[in-house]
């Protein structure tokens, strides 16, 4: 079992996700009925209400939509909303990168890490 | 079923207090009741209906009514953020048309201030059961920097200026230097806003609305009670409401559910954005003000930032004069909620007894509205349109 963080629940509809990550793969859920893809996963496809859903390895490609550096913190960090190239755009932080150099509109690419030491988590850095 | 003329605000009262270390919140909740029974001129025994929000402590409505020791037959918890208690007036005017109660009580209190729990660049410390919580928890998701995003993507898609946002800090410090009790008393000028730190980019100190304790209740009635009271009659002429979220993934971050609120309570008012004399608008961040005027149509989709420019928002000189007690961003933000505070200021507007520096000439129609929740996240709107008789 290896969870995300010992700061987060036990979400046993999206475990296979947190799964995955430590093995670098990035799942999206997605729906067999009507083909698109959502963020965040649920077994019931929020498009279309079926139940007939699955889990995709993602590209992991994906744009900037927005972003705001924290700056009133220890740490300066980067929260930002990324559309991915399958459609959906999630919550996430760009890593591994000069804060300054971030913008909307950037390529990005999906790295797993975590802010914290020991979590897994879908993170992006620009490309 | 329109509410339109069905329900009156007949009593409001804004806790005087901005710091309430020595003051338990059940005791805030019973002091701005006590405040907004008096204004109206009723007794305890008169209330028949209530309503509370997130804020109340305990299940619902049911700590803070054994509290009080109200005896009602009607209550409604609805939480949807700080725009809950401008929802509630809407729903307790559909209450009262529909005769389950005839006077309701709304409150709201909260401390903070006094806690220490109310920082928007601490970690939000929502309930991890919520299905969003690991999505979006472990990223460093504050308050502050969520609508930070959504003022980035607006700069983005319409050009935006951080000097066209400061204009929102700049007319409510010019209306909070005449409100002795606004926490930020000092008139700011644009330079001093964006000169001011970046607490999270692109929004700065002076961009974010203040930590307060308080809180403040109003009284909704029915038309023949309000008639008997001697206060001025303010009627409840369009109510809406409605939620935003992320749309399974596909989101946009540059309008709220406003857009869809807004339109729907002007239409049950039976009048448009040009006929409004004074609005209320949250102001949780100077973002929020900008793509709610947008959302309600006071300008176009895009505009809002050229529309609060050059003190366009300040009583006495702009064209749309807003939050005259200085608003969440210089006054008054209890329990980190500005709903109640919207409607108290509006009420105050329409009767004419705002301060007489920053009261509208003849203002007869009033607008309040609120963005509750996270703009960038989820959230939910509430118009309500009033107007005095």
């Amino acid at each position: 079992m290896s969870l995300l963080s010992e700061s987060l629940p036990f979400h046993p509809e999206v475990q296979e996700f947190w799964n995955a990550l430590p093995q670098g793969r990035f799942l999206l859920r997605a729906c067999r009925a009507c083909g698109r893809a959502h963020w965040y996963p649920r077994a019931i496809c929020p498009h279309c209400a079926s139940s007939d859903t699955e889990w995709r390895e993602a590209s992991g490609r994906g744009t900037i939509y927005t972003y705001s550096i924290m700056r009133r913190v220890s740490e300066p960090f980067a929260i930002a909303y990324v559309t991915l190239a399958e459609g959906p755009t999630i919550m996430t932080n760009i890593v591994e990168s000069a804060l300054e150099e971030i913008a909307i509109g950037k390529a990005v690419a999906f790295v797993v890490g975590g802010r914290k030491n020991g979590e897994y988590l879908p993170l992006f850095k620009l490309v | 079923m329109s509410i339109n003329g069905r329900a009156y605000i007949v009593g409001a009262f804004e806790h005087p207090t901005r710091k309430a270390p020595d003051k338990s919140l059940a005791q805030l909740h019973a002091e701005v009741a006590r405040g907004a029974l008096e204004d109206a001129g009723l007794a305890p025994r008169d209330i028949d209906g209530y309503f509370c929000g997130g804020d109340a402590p305990g299940t619902g409505p049911l700590s803070l009514l054994d509290y009080m020791n109200l005896k009602v037959r009607h209550a409604d918890s609805t939480n949807v953020g700080g725009s809950s208690y401008i929802l509630h007036v809407g729903h307790a005017a559909e209450a009262i048309a529909a005769g389950k109660c005839d006077i309701a009580l709304i409150t709201l209190a909260g401390r903070p201030r006094s806690t220490g729990s109310g920082k928007g660049n601490l970690q939000r410390t929502d309930n991890p059961v919520q299905p969003d919580f690991p999505f979006e928890q472990p990223f460093g998701l504050a308050t502050v920097n969520i609508y930070a995003m959504c003022a980035a993507r607006h700069m983005y898609e319409f050009g935006t200026t951080s000097e066209q946002l400061a204009w929102v800090k700049v007319a409510a410090s010019h209306h909070a230097q005449h409100n002795p009790g606004a926490m930020l008393r000092e008139v700011v000028t644009v330079a001093d806003v964006v000169g001011s730190p970046v607490i999270a980019d692109p929004l700065h100190r002076l961009d974010c609305c203040v930590i307060s304790d308080g809180g403040g209740a109003v009284i909704v009635a029915r038309p023949e009670i309000a008639r008997s009271l001697k206060r001025p009659l303010v009627r409840v002429r369009g109510a809406a409401e409605a939620v935003k979220h992320q749309n399974a993934g596909d989101i946009d971050l540059t309008c709220s559910a406003g857009s869809f609120s807004g339109p729907a309570a002007f239409a049950e008012a039976g009048v448009g954005p040009a006929d409004i004399k004074y609005v209320s608008l949250y102001d949780s961040f100077t973002i929020t003000v900008v793509i709610q005027l947008e959302d309600l149509g006071f300008c176009p989709r895009g505009k809002g930032g050229a529309f609060v420019a050059d003190g366009n928002l300040i009583s006495g000189q702009g064209r749309l004069p807003f939050n005259t007690d200085g608003g969440g961003l210089c006054n008054n933000h209890p329990f980190n909620r500005g709903g109640m505070t919207k409607i108290i200021e509006a009420v105050r507007q329409l009767r004419g007894e705002a301060h007489p520096a920053v009261q509208v000439p003849n203002c007869d129609l009033a607008l309040a509205h609120g963005t509750g929740g996270l703009l960038g996240t989820r959230h939910g709107s509430a118009t309500l349109i009033m107007e005095r008789e």
